[in-house]
């Protein structure tokens, strides 16, 4: 075995990959700094600052912004409680167990386009939804909730489709459990309560790390589900800084703001990562 | 699987399936409901009261295939998600290789380096990605969507392979490199039979997240390329009252993966964790 060879085989995949990474980079950085709009290439010139002026002077940014935090907290929240929930529920064996994981897991593997139509039409339309149906059954007045509480309606969706990525960690994470211990601690008469808060849950934290960690990969690029139920709206109401970016690119056609944007979202996902890279990094490597 | 052990209290137990089953029904309705609203025609999908028991029609099946082509799409998305796994496959798998069994000083580094890049979000390389796709003629084309798959998808290769092939002990490779293997011989005969449950899942997991990926191909494709995530993205007109086609088409485009999904639960996990939580 020749000694260059592990370098050999490590170039195609270390080479493709930084420059997916430095090739965009570098051209955002340029886009940034002149005018460039797809429509009027006629208009060039070094720009300075002034796409990160209009950006960020935007009345949306902060909006968006403010959006796409409480949709990374909302959805992680709830994925990380009500999974932790479910996983302890079906932790131990009980009839038909095997169908109910399949059940539980299903929603993860539905593609984003059809988790967006299939809520804003069959669950949540005001009229013929599902949901308004129950609000009808019970006496309540049906709620529009696309029109009248956009970002909660795009946090629903998310959250569905995450759920049983947590549900389905935090469960192969218990099945790794020391069984003696837990008899141990029923032998010397531990209640449930005690045993989830002394046993389970600290079993579970470096899952839970893990989790949060691929949630907040995927979650800050959130698109298809805003892309096809709200377009961002009403107004800016659920517009996340991703979207925003793709609106100022390819609906308003200008490139130099919509790469100072982009630059900011690369700066905002560098901030969450290189916490989190530190908390959950030396997990990782084994 | 642990042995079972007889249940010490059969109340508890039975209240726990209870809730279990409540909880799971409650979650796979959406998906119940638009399989059933698929076999509906467009006036029982919007009868209200809803509709339990009808006469099941394939109508809207015929229809979704006359009026928008599914097939053409539905081909797309195989061959995209196929070929992006195959070239990702043939990135990742050798560096994933040479970390594994030729640990050097920056094998760490380049390792969390490759999973920083993956926190980068795709929105911050959309302006260049699509220029570079327009100035090279590579717009709503399958190669271009093939290509973009497979370098978002790399990263997760990498430490998933890596994680797989760590698991191999490193003397059985070093004997047969003593007995004379050449680098192909040995990868042939002693690292792709021991390694080959690591690699179907990595790729397993790469066709799902390919499949299933809405941000490129919306942005990248249209009639052409398009994916079924487009297809069913061009379903969201304001009017939108057709909800048995478009279940149907939905139906049609989650069903694959949906069972996939249901038969590889276990290694699509460890591959979402980078191999993690096993």
């Amino acid at each position: 075995m020749n000694r260059s060879m592990p370098r050999l085989l490590l170039a195609p995949a270390v080479g493709t990959l930084f420059l997916w990474m430095i090739v965009p980079l570098g051209m955002t950085i340029y886009f940034s700094l002149v005018r460039y709009n797809l429509l009027q290439p006629d208009q060039t010139g070094f720009a300075g600052l002034e796409n990160f002026e209009f950006f960020v002077t935007d009345p949306s940014f902060g909006t968006a912004v403010t959006n796409t935090l409480l949709l990374l907290g909302s959805v992680i929240g709830i994925t990380v409680g009500i999974g932790l929930a479910i996983a302890l529920l079906i932790n131990e064996p009980f009839p038909g167990r095997g169908i109910v994981r399949v059940l539980l897991i299903s929603p993860f593997f539905v593609m984003p386009t059809v988790n967006a139509l299939l809520w804003k039409n069959m669950m949540m339309n005001p009229i013929y939804g599902v949901l308004a149906q129950v609000w009808t059954a019970v006496g309540a007045q049906p709620v529009d909730w696309l029109t009248d509480h956009p970002l909660f309606s795009v946090i629903v969706m998310v959250a569905w489709q995450w759920l049983p990525f947590a549900t389905l960690i935090f469960m192969t994470a218990l099945q790794g459990m020391d069984r003696e211990q837990l008899e141990a601690a029923r032998m010397d008469g531990a209640n449930y309560a005690q045993q989830v808060r002394f046993l389970y849950l600290p079993h579970l934290a470096r899952s839970v790390a893990v989790v949060v960690m691929i949630e907040l990969i995927f979650l800050l690029g959130i698109f298809a589900e805003i892309y096809t139920t709200t377009g961002g709206g009403p107004g800016d109401a659920s517009t996340n800084v991703t979207f925003l970016i793709f609106k100022q690119a390819l609906l308003n056609f200008d490139a130099g703001v919509a790469s100072a944007g982009a630059l900011f979202a690369v700066l905002l996902a560098n901030i969450v990562a290189v916490f989190l890279i530190r908390l959950v990094g030396k997990n990782l490597d084994r | 699987m642990t042995p079972r052990r007889p249940a010490p209290f059969p109340v508890a137990t039975a209240l726990r399936a209870v809730a279990a089953w409540a909880v799971a029904l409650l979650l796979f309705f959406p998906i119940a409901w638009l399989g059933l609203t698929a076999f509906k025609t467009e006036l029982q999908a919007v009868a209200v009261p809803p509709q339990w028991l009808f006469a099941p029609t394939l109508e809207n099946f015929h229809e979704v295939q006359g009026r928008s082509d599914y097939l053409h799409y539905a081909l797309n998305s195989v061959v995209t998600s196929v070929l992006s796994t195959v070239l990702g496959l043939m990135l990742a798998a050798p560096a994933a290789y040479a970390m594994a069994f030729f640990r050097g000083r920056w094998t760490r580094d380049i390792l969390m380096w490759m999973l920083s890049t993956k926190m980068m979000p795709a929105v911050g390389a959309l302006v260049p990605v699509y220029v570079l796709a327009q100035k090279s003629q590579l717009l709503d084309t399958q190669a271009a969507l093939i290509i973009v798959f497979a370098l978002t998808n790399l990263p997760i290769m990498v430490w998933m392979l890596y994680s797989h092939f760590r698991d191999i002990p490193p003397e059985i490779l070093e004997a047969a490199r003593m007995d004379g293997a050449t680098l192909w011989q040995e990868v042939r005969l002693v690292l792709l039979p021991l390694g080959m449950g690591g690699i179907a899942s990595t790729g397993l997991l790469c066709l799902v997240l390919s499949w299933n990926e809405a941000f490129w191909s919306l942005n990248l494709s249209a009639a052409k390329a398009g994916t079924l995530a487009t297809l069913i993205a061009s379903y969201s007109s304001p009017e939108g009252l057709f909800w048995a086609k478009l279940s149907a088409a939905s139906l049609m485009a989650i069903a694959p993966i949906v069972v996939f999904g249901w038969f590889s639960q276990k290694q699509l996990v460890q591959g979402l964790t980078f191999g993690a939580v096993k």
